[in-house]
């Protein structure tokens, strides 16, 4: 394999497994001809990749400027007490992982989020509740 | 969100805006019946030379922040030697406040696209790439069965354009750390020279540019170099899209000649009450409220068009703060000054924010910001101290009171036990 198609790789195995396993880094390191490191390191740059398991379904809030005018904060604490884990965490039955994001470009429709590649604006803490009802 | 134009008091000037609302995104037809695709007849009909002469003679430049003359770039690139050459377009757009880019591939696609073949003709490249940011994932479908329809009517046969999608990284609508990040490896920006029209992606001349400069090249060509440079100001032809979020009560997209005032502008979008605004991103100017007839063009304030309103309610050091907390999470950490610069600011902010101040703050920030300046390898902590300066000469009294505050609760504190 090229050496350019890393990141997509990594990226697939992200989707695929919900994060990229040292198993995994070591595969690929092998496939590529590269150090462990340096998969590592590249898996480690991007904020959308993990090295450690995520929840089936991955809540970003954003906490840029935008959204913090439109009560952003006010927001992830509802999400705190809507399935009771704090940013960076992951739900114990593997339901969600809650995570606070930098500006998503979604700041007309302030305060915003990312559920997984979907993007949700104007959003209230009863909004919030009720799509996240709907994940399975 | 684009605005529609029933308020006919509205000053917009809407070029790339100006058929939006006829155009299905998923239907190549009908921007076709909008005139779509004539720029592109137009321009192979042209020699690549011409081409790149009448955008350079329009004085179109950089729409990403950067503002550097297109035709310039395009003229550099042509004229590198070598078989191979990439086009990029930039559509990692992640700078705070900005959603423009995000409004053309997701309502006009078929305008980039034009553009992006139009570009690969005048500088010869064969291979296009979309830096698709993975926040905007839910854009790539619609973008790619633009693509494919394109292909299918025949507009692409110069040049095969593929997607690349980001991972989440700010620094990666740097040009450099772009090119990196679509080699497979990590964000990080390079050193310049050689700049990407002489050795760029793969080590091939390449030339970068922004979704906003793309989309503008169609109508260029269509109507030529002269009918466009008779808009805007002398440095800053043509209309920008701006992006209006904050303290309004219409926030959106809206077009506007470029060297229309920053009033003109948040009157449209509905601001009411003004502190300041910031113009151009995390990293963009501020304008306290007495200064709203500037003007939005290179030669003032502009950037990527990002244009944020704060009520004069809102509290300076705490936004200073959470903007230098943005940088700081977001520099790529390779070069000395931005790493530990954006992370020593956020040290001082966080503590003004938490009544921590001490006697010296204020002036080790100014020295700080002057070092990031002329030290650090890209715009990203050459521009950091940006809002941190600004704020100083036009709200420094509030930076003052909260370290006095602070010391004084101090000696409170001591003499109280």
């Amino acid at each position: 394999m090229e050496r350019n198609e890393l990141l997509g790789v990594i990226k697939e195995e992200q989707e695929k497994n919900g994060y990229v396993s040292e198993g995994a880094m070591g595969d690929m390191a092998k496939s590529f001809g590269v150090t462990v490191g340096e998969v590592y390191g590249v898996t480690t740059f991007y904020s959308f990749l993990s090295t450690k398991p995520m929840g089936r379904h991955v809540i970003r809030i954003c906490k840029s400027v935008p959204c913090f005018l439109q009560n952003g904060e006010g927001l992830a604490a509802s999400i705190e007490k809507e399935i009771g884990i704090g940013p960076g965490e992951t739900t114990a039955d593997g339901r969600f992982t809650f995570e606070r994001t930098n500006c998503i470009g979604a700041c007309d429709q302030a305060p915003a989020m990312l559920l997984d590649d979907v993007v949700y604006g104007n959003l209230t803490p009863g909004k919030i509740k009720e799509i996240l009802q709907s994940c399975d | 969100m684009i605005r529609d134009l029933e308020d006919k008091t509205v000053p917009e000037k809407r070029i790339l805006l100006s058929k939006v609302d006829q155009i299905d995104p998923g239907d190549i037809q009908s921007y076709e019946n909008q005139g779509g695709f004539n720029a592109l007849k137009k321009a192979l009909g042209m020699s690549a030379e011409a081409v790149t002469q009448e955008v350079k003679a329009s004085g179109l430049r950089g729409r990403g922040g950067a503002g550097f003359p297109c035709g310039v770039k395009w003229e550099l690139a042509m004229k590198s030697p070598g078989e191979v050459k990439y086009l990029i377009c930039n559509a990692d757009e992640g700078e705070v406040g900005t959603f423009k880019d995000r409004c053309i591939l997701q309502q006009n696609p078929f305008s980039l696209l034009e553009g992006m073949a139009i570009t690969a003709y005048a500088i010869g490249a064969g291979k296009g790439y979309i830096y698709l940011r993975a926040e905007y994932r839910y854009l790539l479908d619609g973008l790619q069965k633009a693509i494919k329809q394109c292909e299918e009517k025949g507009y692409l046969k110069n040049i095969e354009i593929e997607i690349r999608e980001g991972a989440g990284a700010y620094i990666c609508g740097e040009e450099s750390a772009l090119m990196n990040s679509i080699e497979g490896k990590r964000g990080e920006s390079r050193f310049r020279p050689p700049f990407p029209p002489q050795s760029g992606l793969f080590e091939k001349p390449t030339i970068i540019n922004n979704v906003e400069t793309l989309a503008n090249v169609p109508p260029i060509i269509e109507n030529g170099a002269a009918w466009y440079a008779a808009m805007g100001t002398e440095q800053s032809k043509g209309t920008k899209l701006f992006c209006v979020s904050g303290d309004v009560e219409r926030p959106g997209v809206y077009e506007m000649e470029l060297g229309s005032s920053l009033r003109e502008l948040v009157d449209v979008a509905g601001a009411k009450d003004i502190g300041w605004v910031q113009v151009g991103g995390s990293t963009g100017a501020i304008i306290p409220s007495d200064m709203l007839e500037t003007a939005l063009s290179y030669e003032t304030v502009l950037g990527s068009g990002a244009v944020m309103v704060f009520k004069p309610s809102r509290d300076v050091i705490d936004f200073v703060y959470r903007t230098m907390e943005f940088l700081n999470e977001e520099s790529c950490g390779k070069c000395t000054p931005c790493r530990e610069g954006n992370e020593v600011m956020v040290e001082i902010l966080g503590r003004l924010v938490n009544g921590e101040g001490a006697e010296g703050d204020l002036e080790a920030l100014q020295d700080l910001s002057e070092t990031m300046k002329v030290s650090s390898l890209c715009g990203l902590g050459q521009s950091a101290s940006v809002p941190v300066l600004d704020t100083l000469k036009y709200f420094k009294t509030d930076y003052e009171n909260r370290i006095s505050q602070s010391v004084l609760l101090r000696s409170l504190k001591a003499v109280n036990g």
